[in-house]
Formats: structure tokens, sequence, C-alpha cells
């Protein structure tokens, strides 16, 4: 039995009641806990022994709202002929995917015992609210503010939950999925009026490269892929 | 009585002494600092996001603009993480190439993080010493990959190209005389790797020039010594990693811990420090280009010995040769796919960190099955680190401000990402 196969054995013995789900990928760890036990779990994993997770390296939102949905599907090409023109507004739904839209993911390092495990709590749009782990991690400080300014997402308890990458006076959360790549404001510098002013973005959104999702057969018996070595894993 | 009370200052965002575009608040109490709030943000490129809307390859370039001072080692955390997800690994060749441009690249940070935290604390010659050689390995570089900074080298299953059986050699113009290009040309007679060994052979002498100009220089240590004091402890809850976490003592280095491509074969040292000041950072990061010096002997000597793909033969993922173009159909139906719509990568989830210059370089990538990816984090070490400056700071003096700062090897490019 490999390392992380046991040391996700391992959680989901001591964390039976709080876990959704325990994933092993490519050699690493995830857990799923619900917002409400993310403390005590985070705490745990910090603090007991067979974890030992004394550093937090990273703390990410994600937003699924366009996840599995491909913006241009060429299997029907024989069919109906060959589908040249990308239509900006249409998304098609190549799989299913259900569940909340957001969700944060710590990425933990245990120095102590050299070992990496993932921990994501899903997160609902109507109530992003999720406990925030500095007290126990001091490093989680700016990675939260980050995750609140590209997400919206808001961290209970966060010393200082400011703005940290966009602009001061920034409006709206950029890394969501329906907020434009462009942008809405654009800024120049207006002679006249000696100063910098904000106006509305001229450029066109538009597609390069069509997002495609191929169901591509090396990778329909993930049992036989897993056999395969996995590139830098430890 | 006159009133006395705390001002606050702006520090940046334009200061020669602030690594790029930091805007630092500082609250000083006479010349003591009381609080120090960086403002971050101000080249903010919203790479992940922009990634999200291309294929996979086309944002290796991206990754070089990240950390602009070491541009290979980006790239390498990318690659992994997209190999991890595809379930490739490089050829035995490639990975030797990656390690040895992944040192040379730590030796290129190194010596700009030298010259420029030397420069910030007074001493003018480190940094003309330091551009001379990072001017050799930046041509290596260019050999290469035809760029001398943002390479776009590294690709998933492998490196672009072999390395050159031929450097390039300057040639003669009404600026350089046959004689100066000559002179000039005299170590780029033969190969790239002949021209890598010649360096390695006379690097170590200029760490020694370096360090008889610094390690024991008494302004050098006024100014370093017993600065930014960082407990072990503090600095693993703070995230740190790479020279900030081993100049506390910490004995942490994804090289040996967590070995990547060919680092559990090769022959090296970690250097640690002991009490965590701004001084043992500067003596672990100049222990670590000689031992940087040392693995790249050992690529270029076993790189000579072992020629062979440096490509996966998989033309799913990489492109086929020009050759086979011209004569095979799939080679050419698999080259028109790759450049029009990219590669699929199968859903999932991967984290991929690198040993970086600065620290843990960690790429967490969400796939969702399609030829883009979902989601790209880029975890950049100098972000937890400049994050903990307000805490280093404090109660130190102002002056105390730049010496800190620059020991922490802050660069924008990575940190606004």
């Amino acid at each position: 039995m490999d390392k992380s196969t046991q040391l996700a054995e391992q959680c989901q013995q001591r964390f039976a009641a709080e876990l959704h789900a325990v994933k092993v990928q490519h050699g690493e760890v995830t857990l799923e806990v619900g917002r409400k036990d993310l403390l005590t779990v985070a705490t745990a994993l910090r603090d007991e022994t067979p974890f030992k997770f004394d550093a937090l390296m990273d703390v990410c939102g994600v937003d699924y709202l366009d996840y599995g949905k491909s913006e241009w599907v060429g299997d029907d090409a024989t069919s109906t002929g060959f589908e040249r023109g990308v239509m900006r507004e249409r998304k098609l739904q190549a799989h299913e995917f259900t569940g909340p839209r957001f969700a944060v993911v710590y990425h933990l390092l245990s120095i102590a015992l050299n070992q990496r495990i993932r921990v994501k709590v899903r997160l609902e749009e109507a109530d992003l609210l999720v406990d925030s782990v500095v007290e126990i991690w001091p490093s989680a400080n700016w990675f939260e503010r980050e995750a609140f300014d590209f997400y919206g997402i808001l961290f209970k308890g966060h010393p200082d939950l400011r703005r940290i990458l966009t602009d001061y006076g920034f409006i709206g959360h950029p890394f969501r999925k329906d907020f434009p790549l462009s942008g809405y404001v654009e800024v120049r510098y207006d002679a006249t009026q000696q100063r910098v002013v904000y106006e509305p973005v001229d450029i066109e959104p538009r597609v390069l490269v069509p997002k495609v999702i191929r169901d591509d057969s090396r990778y329909r018996h993930p049992d036989i892929q897993e056999g395969a070595t996995d590139a830098g894993d430890p | 009585m006159p009133e006395i009370r705390n001002y606050t200052i702006n520090f940046g965002p334009q200061h020669p002494a602030a690594h790029g575009v930091l805007r630092l608040v500082l609250e000083l109490d006479g010349e003591t600092v009381k609080a120090a709030d960086p403002h971050i943000g101000l080249l903010h490129r919203a790479t992940e996001k922009l990634a999200e809307t291309k294929p996979f390859n086309q944002s290796i370039g991206y990754m070089d603009r990240l950390d602009y001072v070491s541009m290979m080692c980006n790239e390498h955390g990318y690659v992994l993480a997209i190999e991890k997800l595809l379930g490739v690994s490089a050829p035995k060749r490639a990975q030797y190439i990656r390690v040895m441009f992944d040192e040379i690249t730590r030796i290129l940070n190194h010596l700009l993080w030298v010259g420029a935290h030397a420069l910030d604390i007074g001493a003018m010659t480190v940094f003309l010493y330091a551009f001379r050689e990072r001017e050799t390995l930046l041509d290596c570089y260019e050999a290469v990959s035809g760029s001398r900074m943002h390479a776009t080298y590294y690709r998933p299953g492998g490196v672009y190209r072999d390395l050159p059986v031929q450097m390039p050699q300057y040639q003669a113009s009404k600026w350089h005389s046959e004689r100066e290009v000559h002179k000039l040309n005299e170590n780029r007679q033969g190969s790239l790797l002949d021209f890598i060994e010649d360096f390695t052979r006379i690097f170590p002498g200029c760490v020694d020039e370096y360090e008889t100009l610094l390690t024991d220089n008494r302004i050098w240590k006024q100014r370093t010594v017993d600065i930014g004091v960082v407990s072990p402890e503090r600095a693993i809850a703070l995230g740190f990693s790479g020279p900030m976490l081993r100049g506390s003592g910490v004995e942490w280095d994804l090289r040996k811990k967590q070995p990547y491509e060919v680092y559990g074969d090769l022959d090296f040292k970690i250097p640690v420090g002991v009490n965590g000041d701004c001084y043992d950072r500067y003596l672990v990061r100049m222990e670590e280009m000689r031992q940087s010096n040392d693995i790249i002997k050992q690529c270029v000597q076993w790189l000579r010995a072992n020629p062979g793909p440096v490509m996966l033969p998989d033309h799913k993922v990489t492109p086929p040769t020009r050759v086979d173009m011209k004569e095979d159909m799939e080679a050419l139906i698999h080259h028109f796919k790759l450049f029009t719509e990219g590669y699929c990568v199968p859903e999932g989830e991967a984290y991929a960190a690198v040993e970086h210059p600065k620290g843990e370089f960690g790429v967490y990538l969400v796939s969702d099955g399609a030829n883009k990816p979902y989601r790209l984090k880029v975890r950049a070490p100098g972000f937890s680190h400049l994050a903990a400056l307000g805490e280093m700071c404090d109660g130190h003096l102002l002056a105390d401000v730049v010496a800190i700062l620059s020991s922490q090897d802050i660069v924008f490019g990575e940190i606004d990402r």
C-alpha cells in the first residue's frame, strides 16, 4: 500500500463523521469536508500524529459554473456537417456536473512527516461564507484575501479581509466564470481633466481557440492509467 | 511640549529598492517601523484567468513572465502539473536537460538577487560582477531556445529541442574587430555542453569573488546580522519555503525530500542557516550557487554520455517531426490537431511543486477534460514571504526594511501574477 492510500485511510478512520469524500488521484489525497467541520478537521490535521500538517502552502477559490461545458462539440460533424463558427453565447454541456458552485481548496504540507494533502470545502453561491483558518495557519492571511478578492468568498474571523490584487475601488470578482476576460472598465489618462479616467471597455470578447471536451479513449479506463508513472510524484 | 506622534509614509510604488512595484505603507515612530502594510497587485495581469482561455501549451510562455528572473523553473512547475494529469513523463535525457537548466536558472536568479541585495544595502560592485556571469548563462538560454529570457523551452513530454551541437559565435562588426571577436569566441568553439562546462570551471572562483566583497565585510555584517530574524517554527507557520525557510534552520528542500525528475540520482548538499537573519539567508544562497554548479557539472557529464530523444513519441501530446509530416498522413493530422485545438487533458486535479530558486513554486491545475485548464492556480513562493514582511520589519529601523525586503528575494511578476 503506498503512502497516499495509507494517508487516505487514516483520514477516513479519524474523520469518519466529518468527511464528505476522500479521493486519491495521481498520488494526491483530497478530503472534502463540510464548512461547519472545517476548523475541527483543520486543527486535527495540524496537531495529530499521523497528519502533522504544520504548513499551509496555498488557499484558492474555484468556480465550477462552467465545469464540463464546452464551446464546441464536434462529434456530430458527420450528420450535420462540420461546425465552423463558434457561438459565444452558447455553451454545451459535455458532461454532467452537479453540486455547489464554489469551492475553497487548501493545500497542506507536513514538513515533519513529508506528506501533502488537499482539503476542499464546497460552497453554495447564495451563502459564500467559510471559517477563516488564519488562527490555525497564519500563512492563510493573504491567500484568503486573494480568494475573497477573486471570488467574493467571505472568511469568517479573518482579521483584515481587504482586496489584495485588484485595483483600489475595483467592482466585482474577476475570477468568477461569468466575469468577462476583458473586464468592464479600462483606464486612460485624460489630458483635459488632468487625471486618470475609467471608461467602459471597447474590446469585443472573442474566443480564439474554442474549448472542446473530447471523449478520449485513452482515458476511459482510469484504473489502467493509474498504473502509469506519475511525473514528479514523491 | 511639542506634540510627538507617529507618521505614515509611502515607500514606493516607484522606488529603486522596492524591487518592482511594491507600495509599502509604513507607520514610523521616529526612524523605528511600527507597522508595515504592503499593497500589492500593481503588476497583476490575471495570468491564471488568461490561462483558462487558452490551450494548455499556449500558457507556457506566460509562466516565464511570472517570476521573470527564474523563467524555466516556472515552466517546469506548470509542465509537471500537466504531465501529472496526462500520466506521462519526459524521457530521461529531457529530464536531465530540465534539471540542468533549472540549476542554471537558480544561479541566474541568485546572481541577480545578490547583486540587487548588495546594491540596496550600498555595495555597487557586486552588481557589476554578478551581471558578468549572468551574461554567460543567458547566452545558454539563447542557444537552446532562441530567447534570452522568456524561453518557452519546456513542453509537456520533454523539452522543445535537443541541445545545439555548435555554440553560436560572435561575428565581427564595426564595433568589434576580428581580434576582439576571436577572443570572445574562445570558449564558444565547441557545443553548448562544452560552453556550460567551461562556465562551471570558472564559476566557483566567481562566487569566491562575491564572497570576498561581502562575507567578512564589516558594513555588510552590520546591515544584515540579526536583521529580520525568523524562528524555524514561525517560518513554517508563515508558509515560508526555499532559502527563507532554510535560512531559519529548517532542513527542507523539495529536490531532496520529494525528488522530481532526476534529482534523486544527483549528488548535492542542502545548506541550512542557524539564526534566521538576513546574513544567514545570504550565506544559504551563496552556498546554493556552488551546489547548483556541481549539479550542472554532473548533468553535463551525463548528457555527454547519453544521447537520445528529448520528447515523448506520443503525438497526441507532442508534435511530430517535420520530416514525418511530409510523408505520413497520421503525422500531418496530429500536427494540425495539436496546433489548432491542442490536446485534451483527462478530468481531474493535480498539484505539482518544484523547488524554485525562491521557494516552493506550486501549480494547482483543475481539468474538466477539455483542451484548456479549467482552473490554474499558481502558488508563488514570494507571496507568503511578502505577507510576512510586516511581522519581520516590526521594531526595525527604516533602513532595515530595505535589507529585509531584498533578503526575501521579491519579484513582483510572481507575487502579482
